[in-house]
């Protein structure tokens, strides 16, 4: 595996060498002291185009408990804000000639572009609406922990399928491991054609009693505005997950940030068959799993001394 | 009237060339046979026995086994000029024309300022008298500096030398807009040419809606943006008994909607783009806006065989390749951040013979009428290889390979959606109202590629 760019891209061998990867790094979270030296003198490159807080801040995290240096650089006050180019601002970033690059994007295929690039490893931290595959691997491992195999589970993806890259890399990944997915929302927030994925569509909630798994999504609220629901109200009455729908044998699932009382009720939220404290740890030893694969598992060596003292070339200037 | 007489190119001597033992093609002439093709002071002389025509004071150009075809006629070009000459200018656009065959051109008149008054029109005109190598026709927007609101001075515009009328890159949105256009239409003449599009339904799309926008989580275009618009202009033209063409069709809807217009007498006519007839919106798995980014968008396996289908019974009259440079920072950031548009002049006959015609999908003879079927449409003579014609003559060799761009581009820029593909048949001598337009660097004088 040389990037992260997609789900679509992995083999369900590879997503289980990252699954497993990340298990034995559980235990390091568990110690005093919960750094390793794996990555030590890598250099680890974050840049977010768009706001984060959990996917950014589990990122940078596993890169330190890693050892690795750590340039993380936002949206604001950068020269991102300055006009340069995605381009430009990959080759000024490459000067520090760092192991990987993490990238959120609000534009899909941004950080396919960036590998072509650079020579860094590149992970998809989220690219507009197409991918965000960190966080089905985190929900993969989330699963396994309870469940073991996926293999013949029936998940049900429920809410705005239309605007969510969590809906696509998680449909590719449950599916990649077996289980059957459903995907359901109101008609306007379900693309056209998703069934050529492979999935089930359905409009209504019916039949969620067969789901072993209940994967909700964010619900935005600016999607009323665009008349795609005409109102939170009216969503929540058709597709909100509560515990009275919810039953006690299956398992509810959610990426974060929730719109408590929208797409969730606050007592499925807190509710035992909830895991979304769960993921939220996974998604630290998973992006550790990540890094240590794409960087120290492949046997990239480490910069030579006295390589990375070569001046970066500036802007405008030819390389 | 000629094609050179009609538009605007160069002028300078007329050829005297023989074109000799070459196989010339002009289906709409009759023409299907191994020939001299005698070219004197600019027109076809003649067409005599290969071996036979008298060389004094003439190149001699070895073309045994060689294909001479009517150069072909592209109504939908964009030029850039003026405003974005950083993309292209008439000097490299019709470069990138004669290099692909064509004789002709029709540039769009979404520049910056846009084509609105005679005066733009009078400079461009002006402008390619000096600069073209290939025949040039403007045109002018429909509305004011494009704004969809009030008419142009549509009938100042066609005494400055306006070719017909198009508001193209954006749609025209508002009924009652194209309807007085289409009321003025009798006053001035001129046909109004018309980017089908219903913003209120492409919205932010940036690729055909269906499986594969949902599986990549682009904002889809539905087809039935383009194929409403065109039912209804279809409408407002045979009440108004205006006469329309459509642009770039890319939908089967389109095609059906065209076909229905026809069969009711509406005087309407349409082409397809050489993208739209080999590509489909599978490329776009690839998220690459260099080459599979346009507008309208790259569609369904279904659409392009019913836009295959359209060109083979006619519903098609033409072949137009929506010609649309870009400037490399303008396409290198992610696809939906890009801009709109591919060039095609330098590739167009090559991919169609390519994709189309050796697996036998169209005929060379259809191919070649539909390459130069632009010009009927805008009231212009086609080029013709019949003697006594002005020469307007494509070069081909049906068997070279090359691969698209490994020698660079006539044209500024370089967002082809060929870039990098090995096509069969390639132009290597283009002769433009008369005039020596194009030669393939690796042929010249009785050398064979």
């Amino acid at each position: 595996m040389r990037h992260l760019l997609g789900i679509d891209q992995l083999s369900r061998e590879e997503i289980e060498a990252i699954l497993d990867r990340a298990e034995s790094f559980a235990e390091v979270g568990r110690r005093d002291i919960k750094k390793v030296p794996t990555l030590r003198g890598r250099t680890v490159v974050s840049l977010f185009y768009e706001a984060s807080t959990r996917t950014s801040s589990s990122f940078e995290l596993a890169a330190k408990r890693l050892s690795a240096d750590l340039v993380s650089i936002k949206a604001g006050g950068s020269a991102v804000d300055k006009g340069e180019s995605l381009k430009d601002t990959v080759a000024t970033l490459s000067a520090y000639d760092p192991s990987a690059i993490v990238i959120r994007h609000p534009y899909a295929g941004a950080a396919q572009m960036v590998a072509g690039w650079a020579e860094a490893a590149v992970i998809n931290a989220g690219d507009g609406k197409h991918e965000h595959p960190s966080q089905a691997l985190l929900d993969l491992f989330t699963l396994r922990r309870r469940l073991g195999s996926l293999e013949g589970k029936r998940i049900w993806i429920v809410g705005d399928v239309l605007h969510s890259r969590v809906a696509r890399s998680n449909l590719a990944a449950f599916q990649v491991m077996g289980a059957g997915v459903t995907v359901c929302g109101p008609p306007t927030l379900i693309p056209r054609g998703i069934e050529a994925l492979g999935c089930e569509v359905s409009h209504s909630l019916d039949g969620l009693e067969g789901a072993d798994v209940v994967y909700a999504l964010r619900m935005q609220k600016e999607r009323m505005t665009e008349s795609f629901v005409p109102s939170l109200r009216e969503y929540a009455a058709h597709f909100q997950i509560d515990t009275r729908r919810l039953g006690p044998r299956q398992l509810l699932m959610h990426p974060g940030p929730v719109n408590r009382g929208v797409e969730l009720s606050g007592e499925a939220v807190d509710s035992p068959q909830s895991l979304i404290t769960e993921q939220v740890a996974a998604g630290l030893i998973v992006r550790m799993a990540i890094l240590y694969e794409l960087i120290a598992a492949r046997g990239r060596p480490a910069p030579a001394e006295g390589e990375g003292a070569e001046q970066p070339t500036p802007i405008g200037q030819p390389a | 009237m000629s094609l050179a007489a009609a538009l605007d190119m160069r002028s300078g001597e007329g050829a005297d060339l023989i074109l000799r033992g070459a196989r010339a093609l002009d289906p709409v002439a009759g023409i299907d046979g191994t020939h001299d093709v005698v070219i004197r002071a600019g027109r076809i002389a003649e067409l005599a026995s290969p071996g036979t025509a008298d060389a004094a004071d003439a190149e001699e150009v070895d073309a045994a086994g060689l294909h001479a075809f009517p150069a072909f006629f592209d109504p939908h070009v964009h030029l850039r000029t003026p405003g974005h000459e950083h993309k292209e200018d008439i000097e490299t656009g019709t470069r990138a024309a004669a290099a692909g065959g064509y004789c002709g051109v029709l540039a769009m008149a979404n520049t910056d300022p846009p084509v609105s008054t005679p005066a733009d029109i009078e400079a461009l005109r002006e402008a390619a008298r000096e600069q073209a190598s290939v025949s040039v026709g403007f045109l002018a927007t429909v509305t004011r500096g494009m704004e969809g609101e009030e008419l142009t001075e549509m009938a100042a515009l066609r005494d400055a030398g306006a070719l017909g009328f198009s508001d193209d890159g954006l749609p025209l949105r508002s009924a009652r807009v194209l309807r007085r256009a289409l009321q003025y239409q009798h006053l001035c003449g001129g046909t109004i040419a018309l980017h089908e599009e219903d913003p209120e339904l492409s919205g932010a799309g940036v690729m055909h809606e269906g499986p594969v926008s949902a599986a990549l989580g682009l904002a889809g275009i539905p087809s039935v943006s383009e194929s409403t618009m065109i039912a209804r202009d279809a409408a407002l033209a045979d009440y108004e008994d205006g006469r329309i063409h459509v642009q770039h069709l890319s939908a089967a809807e389109s095609v059906d909607a065209v076909r229905s217009a026809k069969a009711a007498g509406v005087a309407i006519s349409c082409e397809a783009s050489p993208h739209h007839l080999c590509l489909t919106d599978e490329e776009v798995r690839s998220l690459d806006p260099q080459r599979f980014k346009m507008n309208p968008p790259l569609r369904s396996e279904t659409d392009r065989q019913a836009l295959i289908e359209g060109l083979r019974d006619g519903t098609i009259e033409c072949i137009a390749t929506d010609h649309a440079p870009h400037a490399a920072e303008e396409k290198e950031v992610p696809f939906e951040q890009a801009a709109m548009g591919v060039t095609g002049l330098e590739t167009a006959f090559a991919a169609i013979h390519t994709d189309l015609v050796l697996p036998g999908v169209l005929d060379l003879d259809l191919v070649v009428e539909r390459m130069a079927g632009g010009a009927a449409p805008f009231g212009l003579e086609r080029p013709s290889l019949a003697p006594g014609s002005e020469a307007n003559v494509a070069l081909c060799d049906l068997g070279a390979q090359w691969t698209v761009g490994e020698e660079g581009y006539e044209s500024r820029s370089d967002n082809s959606w060929c870039a990098g593909r090995e096509l069969t048949g390639r132009v290597l001598m283009t002769v433009a109202g008369g005039q020596v337009a194009y030669r393939l660097r690796s042929f010249s004088l009785g050398v064979a590629p």
